[in-house]
Parts: C-alpha cells; structure tokens; sequence
C-alpha cells in the first residue's frame, strides 16, 4: 500500500551538455519534466512547436509507408505476438538509427510513391469502365459519330429522352413533312430512358429533319466520338488492361520492399523519441550559456541520479522534498500480488495528495469477490492456466497487459477455490456425464464431487447471508481506510465524527437485527442473545446516531439549527449504507446465474442419451455452450467486481484525482533499444 | 384451469420479456459501436464488450425460464400437476425478471450506446464508460435475485 515517494529535482548546466544531459535522461527515464510557470519571464523559453512538427510530419510518413505495406503485405502476426511486447535491440536510438535515417527515410517516400502511383492508376481504371458504360448504346453503330458523311449524304446521331418504336420516329416526320423522303433512320438502343438514333439523310433535309426531331425533344450525342464505338470501346480495354498489369507490377515493387518493415519502424521510433526530446526542450529554461530544469523523480533514484548528473555532465542539481500541498505526480509501488490490480486503480483515479494507495487492499477483494461471483473449478482453473501460461511464455509483455492478466491469474485462482467450496466443476457436468454416460444413479440432493461447503443453488438464503457479510467487511474495511488517514492527518475530530460514529450507527443496528424475528425467518437461523446485548447494541445505535445528528454539520456554520438539520440530513446516509450492503446481493445472483447456465448446457448436451451420436452432440454443445457461458460471465463479473469497489467501496473513503507519474523517456511503439550510451 | 399453464406463462413471460429487452439494448449499443468501428478499427474489442452488456437480461430470462420449466417437471418430461395456486405463485415469481429485464434491457442499451461514445473519443477512460451501463443492470439483478429466491421457496 505505497506511493512511491517523489522529490523535485532542480538541474542546472552548461548549454554545451545540454544534448547529452537530456538524452541520457531520456534513456534514464526517470524524471517528469514540469515547467515552474512563474520563473518563466528571467529565462527564456526555446519554441520548439516547429521542430516537433516536422519530426511528428516523420513519424506520421513512417507509419504512412507502414501502413501501404500491411495493405499489400499484410504481416503474418497470431494473436499472441500482441501478447509478445517489443522486442529489444542493443544501441541506442541516437546512435544506430540515427545514422541512417535519411535513407529509411527513402524508403518510406518511395512506398508512399509506388502507392500513389497505384491509385493513378486505379482511377485510371474507374473511369475508362464508366466510359465504357456511356458507350454501351452506340454499341450498333459501326462508324464514327463525327461522321462528316458523304458529298450529298449526311449523318447525325443522338438521343430522344423517351422510347418510342422505329413507326413512331417515323410518324414524326411524316406528320410535319409528309414530302421528305430521302431519308433512313435506325434505333441503335432504346431503354425506359431513351430511344438512341442514328439518321442518314441528304443534306438538304439534315436541317428540317433535326428541327422536327428536337421538337421531341432530340439532342445530338454530347460525347464527340472520332472512333465508331466499338472501336473506342475496344482501345479503353486495352487502357485497362495496361493499368491492370501496371498495378500488378507496382504491387509487386511494393510487396518486395517488406523487408524494409523492420527499418521504418525504428524510423518511426527514432523520430518519435526525438519529438518527445525536443517537446522536453521547450519545458527547460534558457540563456546563452546555461540552462535550467526543474521536475519530479522518484526518491529512491534521486541519489544516484544526481551523482551521474554531477559527475558526468558536471551539472548543478538539488533535490527537495515535495512542499505540503502540491500535487506532485503519482507513481504507485506495490508487491508483486497487489500490483496487478493497479490498472483498476488507475482507470478509477490515482491518489491525490494525502490520500493513501488503496490497491493492495483493493485488489485482495477484488480477487475475493470476483472468484465468489464466478465460483465454478474448472472455469477458475481454465482461467487460471491461460493466464499464467501466457505471463510465462510472453516475459516482455507490455506492462499493462501484463498487470491485468497477472490480476485475472490471481481471480482464476479465487474462482477455482470457491467452485471448490460450492461444488460446481463447470456446473453440473460431473453428475450428468457419470449419470448419463456411466449410468450411475445421484439420490437427489447429492452430486459426484461433493461441495467442500454447501451447494448455492440447495441454499440460496444462506450464500445471500454470507454475501451480505462479506459485503459488510467490505464497506467497513473502507471506512477503517478512512479512520486510518484521519489519524494520519491528526483530524482527530473527523475519525470520530466521521468514522467512530458511523461505525457504531451501523454495527448497533446489525446486532439489534441479527436476534430479531425477521432475521430468524428469512435466513432460518434464531440467534438468542442476552437482554444486556440488545441494550449494549441499542445503546451503540443510539449514540452513534446522536453524535452524527450533532456533529455532521460542524463545518457548516455555528448556529444550532443549521447543524442539526445537516445532522439530520447526513444522519439520512444510512439508507446509503442499506442499499451499500443490499448491493452485494450480486455475489449470489452472478454466482448462480455462472451454475444454472452451465447446467442448463450440461442438460441440453445429454439429451440424446447414451449412444455414439449422443456423446458427440454432448461434446459439441458442451464446448460451444461453456466457452459462452464463461465468456459472458466472465464478462459480468469483471464489471460488478468494478462497481463494487468504484462505488460501494471507494465511495467510503477515496477520491482519486491525482496526477500520474509521465517520465521524460524513450516512449516507442515497435522496439526497444537498451545498451550502452555512445557519443 | 390448471396451474401448469400459469406457471408455463410465467416462465415464457420471463424469457420473452428480458429477451425483447436485451435485443433491445443491444440492437441499440451495437448501431453505435458499429459507427466507432467505421471510424477506427481498432477499438472493435472494446465496443464489443460495451455492446453485450445489455444482453444480460435475455440471459437472466433464459434461467429463471428453465428453472421454473426443471421445478414444474416439464424439462425433466411429463410434467407434474400443479395446483392453480402454486401455479399462480410461480406466474408471479417471474414477472420481475421479465418486466424489469425488459425495461432495464432498453436503458442499459441507449446507457451503453451513449458509453461507446465516450470510448470513440477517450478510449482510456474505458472502465468508467463501462460503469455507467453497469449501473442500470443492478436492477436486473435485484429481480433476478428476487424470482430466484422466490422460486426456490415455493414448494411445488
């Protein structure tokens, strides 16, 4: 249960060691850099937002190039190298790839190329298809549409924008001039859209006939074919055809350049950590010959830190303790159990200053609650087994992915040791298979593997008491969490009113329902207890609830009316508590719904009985329906595990808010580089 | 009329209700997930998550239908005769899984919906998009709970 403690580090040093300090810090990456907003205007401040740019512009090409080369080679990854983390290269990132930037740099500019060009040349394509399309109802005509013709012939095509039949093209012109004669029209086309004509006249008539004609509406073909359509058609095939085999080829250049995978993304990296370090340039202090920084580090490496800092560089460093009150950032130290539960501390909010880390306490319940809401052996076990196997197999496993898969090994545990206590080994399918496929007879009410404890789904009432007691622990470990800091921060005050008081408000109560009636007939248990024990808990109920009515309100104001009435108000919070503790009445409602879903896929598995065909059917829905059973719940109990703490627990003691630690240092996203800085 | 039918109804009225609840609400979520993964990808396997949690209800349904069919005898083949009194009791032991499925089934998915919007543009605030749906299946649960207990003491 620690924070790990911080102190502020003040570094000043020569301009002329500036590079090495902040690369070596870098790699170090041991110090948030924070600028002191107030000392800005003595120094001068270097604008870096140009530089960062141009090397996130680098990044962004990279990972452009990266991106075509997945496309078109797509990388053959199993779901487990995500598990894999980064792999580690001995150097240093301003050394290695440094020196040969310019030409991963090509490389990535010329990927970029190949795939521009290759969308040229699919658009290419797109469009000689949509010609192609246009073309489709001149496809009859077998001359060109700027056919000029012939000395006393002319021709013209084009379109009506509605159908009609060769008869009533004809009626057109009869109709109007029944005298012209020397004339020859054909339909190439017609659709609902149109009626596409071709006309041969002699040129005396070509100007009276398209004058009848576009009364109806007749417009010359827009498209100024010099080929006859076919033609045409025929050399846009040809176009695509060359494109096709153009795109092929650029495919091909492109799929070559996979080995180059591995340089763009250290090119990526490189650029990436250089963006960081001139960001962390922008937060230092300035002036011609030296420069100052200022930020946080943790305690147990600001020794050592100032006497490389010292010695190497010859730089001037001074360490302080964090002053009362200001929010330094936060960095979480924990054993190797309590650790893993810190991403589900951190997704809540880390602790603000003078707020204690609540994980190792947290994650010991998370791990309980979660194993009692899942409570089935060989889902416990199954969980389990593939975590651990996976943080054996993958050492370098991202941190977080790490954190929380160590978190689900611990709850798969939990989950194996109530299945235990309950007797559910994926439900009930021991029973079914020994009673279906072995023919042994279960008297009712008796199973296989016996639970170690009682069987929840016989004894409902009794898992719903013991989940309100647990839940009961649960809240009051919050407020002992609360009285603890109280004391901490000697508002003594406060740890009694706030805490004391609550404390014997609701265990008076408890121990005044535990002997009642109701108590007896919902749970069938009778408790006798003393007359002297019923006053004794009345009396603590009563004073703990006097002493909130009196004292809730105290910081609130002096007069007494006002401080009762919030006394009154605050002293309402026990409903709070009441549906706190009915809460966790989800441990027993998740922990069956896990036990009759698995049964209710162990009884559809068996119904075929005992034949060959039986026992196959009964393997399949027995692998389809268990796999779901435990993802959803799974799934659910990942969720109200959360809530539990987030708002029942959290909610008696804990804020969150604080900052986290972000140290100035290599932050990539493909490699790792560790060795040797060189110069 | 015979108790089986009441109690037949109260055990369909359970599973029908929570399921239309539960299509519901993830019909609903996954329309918005499937708008984040248009735009990224990436965040499938989150948005997935926030999509099923509405499809608890359908689940709880589907328990409280068969251990109210297991209790009448019906999965078992045959079915006992039933009182009309023990049937009517059962009817009434279902209808909160069913009614408040349903309800909470349609809430959960416009909450869930409204969480995947928060993971489409902070997608490291994920644990806490996921509380807000989480709030609203509590009172899935609490019924569940409550048909659950009611079942199991009603002696058929």
């Amino acid at each position: 249960m620690a924070k790990e403690p911080m102190r502020k580090i003040e570094l000043c040093a020569r301009q002329d060691r500036r590079k090495m300090i902040l690369e070596r810090l870098q790699e170090l990456g041991c110090v948030e850099i924070r600028p002191e907003p107030e000392g800005a205007e003595l120094y001068e401040m270097m604008d870096v937002s140009g530089a960062r740019n141009a090397f996130q512009k680098k990044v962004n090409r990279a990972e452009q190039a990266l991106e075509i080369l997945e496309q078109y080679a797509p990388e053959q990854r199993s779901l487990f190298q995500t598990l894999a983390g980064k792999p580690v290269l001995a150097g240093s990132f301003y050394s290695g790839p440094a020196e040969r930037r310019s030409e991963y740099s090509k490389t990535a500019e010329k990927l970029i190329r190949l795939e521009e060009e290759l969308r040229e040349q699919q658009t290419l394509i797109r469009n000689a298809k949509l010609r192609i399309d246009e073309l489709q109802p001149w496809e009859k005509l077998d001359v060109a549409m700027t056919c000029p013709g012939t000395r006393r012939c002319s021709f013209f095509a084009g379109m009506f924008p509605a159908r009609y039949t060769q008869e009533e093209l004809l009626a057109f012109v009869t109709e109007k001039k029944p005298e012209l004669r020397f004339y020859e029209l054909q339909i190439l086309y017609t659709s609902a859209n149109g009626t596409w004509t071709a006309v041969v006249c002699i040129r005396e008539a070509e100007e009276e006939l398209k004058g009848i004609f576009r009364s109806h509406g007749f417009s010359g073909s827009p498209q100024l074919l010099t080929l006859p359509p076919a033609e045409e058609e025929q050399r846009l095939w040809q176009q695509i055809g060359n494109a096709e085999e153009r795109i092929l080829l650029l495919e091909e250049q492109i799929r070559e350049m996979e080995e180059e995978r591995e340089h763009l993304r250290l090119l990526s990296d490189y650029y990436r950590v250089r963006a960081e370090k001139y960001e962390a340039l922008g937060f230092l202090s300035q002036t011609r010959e030296v420069f100052a920084l200022e930020g946080y580090v943790p305690a147990g490496r600001a020794e050592d830190l100032r006497k490389e800092l010292t010695e190497r560089f010859g730089a001037t460093v001074e360490l302080e303790d964090i002053p009362e009150g200001e929010q330094a950032p936060v960095l979480l130290r924990n054993n190797r159990f309590a650790r893993t539960g810190e991403g589900v501390l951190a997704s809540f909010g880390l602790p603000k200053a003078g707020e204690t880390d609540p994980t190792a306490v947290m994650t010991g319940f998370y791990v309980f609650l979660f194993g009692l809401m899942l409570a089935d052996a060989a889902y416990g076990a199954i969980i389990a087994a593939a975590c651990g196997a996976a943080l054996l197999k993958f050492p370098r496993m991202e941190e977080n992915l790490r954190k929380s898969l160590g978190l689900f090994f611990w709850c798969g545990l939990s989950t194996l040791f109530w299945g235990i206590l309950f007797g559910g080994y994926f439900g009930d399918a021991p029973d079914i298979i020994a009673g279906t496929f072995f023919g042994v007879s279960i008297p009712e009410g008796q199973s296989v593997i016996p639970a170690l404890w009682f069987v929840p789904l016989g004894d409902p009432m009794r898992l719903l008491m013991y989940s309100l007691l647990f839940g009961c622990i649960h809240l009051f470990t919050g407020l002992g969490i609360k009285g603890y800091l109280c004391i901490r921060n000697r508002d003594y005050t406060a740890f009694v009113c706030d805490v004391i008081f609550w404390f014997l408000l609701i265990l008076g109560l408890l121990f005044l329902l535990i002997p009642s009636s109701m108590f007896a007939s919902m749970f069938g248990i009778r408790v006798s207890v003393s007359p002297a024990f019923s006053l004794i808990s009345g009396g603590m109920a009563a004073g703990g609830a006097l002493g909130i009515l009196l004292t809730a309100g105290r910081r609130k104001g002096k007069a007494w009316g006002i401080r009762l009435a919030l006394g009154a108000y605050d002293l309402y919070n026990v409903t709070g508590w009441l549906s706190d503790i009915l809460s966790y009445s989800r441990l027993l409602a998740l922990g069956l719904a896990t036990g009759v879903i698995a049964s209710v896929v162990n009884q559809m598995g068996s119904m075929f009985g005992n034949s060959v065909f039986g026992v196959l059917l009964f393997l399949a829905v027995f692998a389809v329906g268990h796999t779901f059973n435990l993802a959803i719940n799974l799934l659910g109990a990942y969720v109200h595990t959360c809530r539990l703490q987030y708002v029942e627990f959290f909610g008696k003691f804990y804020e969150g808010g604080g900052k986290a630690f972000v140290p100035f240092a290599l932050n990539t996203k493909y490699v790792d580089m560790k060795g040797e800085h060189q110069k | 009329m015979n108790g089986l039918v009441w109690a037949l109804a109260g055990a369909v009225a359970a599973a029908a209700l929570a399921g239309c609840g539960s299509a519901f609400g993830v019909g609903v979520a996954g329309q918005a997930a499937a708008g984040v993964v248009t735009e990224d990808p990436s965040r499938f396997a989150k948005v997935l998550l926030l999509q099923l949690l509405p499809g608890t209800q359908g689940i709880y349904g589907l328990l409280v239908a068969f251990v109210t069919l297991s209790r009448i005898g019906i999965l078992g083949g045959g079915g006992v005769d039933v009182a009309l009194t023990t049937g009517l009791l059962i009817f009434a032991a279902c209808l909160p899984t069913g009614i408040v499925g349903l309800i909470s089934g349609i809430y959960q998915g416009k909450t869930a919906a409204a969480s995947i919007g928060i993971v489409a543009r902070k997608p490291d605030q994920f644990a806490k998009a996921m509380l807000f749906p989480a709030m609203v299946e509590t009172y899935a649960i609490l019924a569940l709970l409550v048909t659950v207990l009611c079942l199991f003491s009603i002696p058929v």
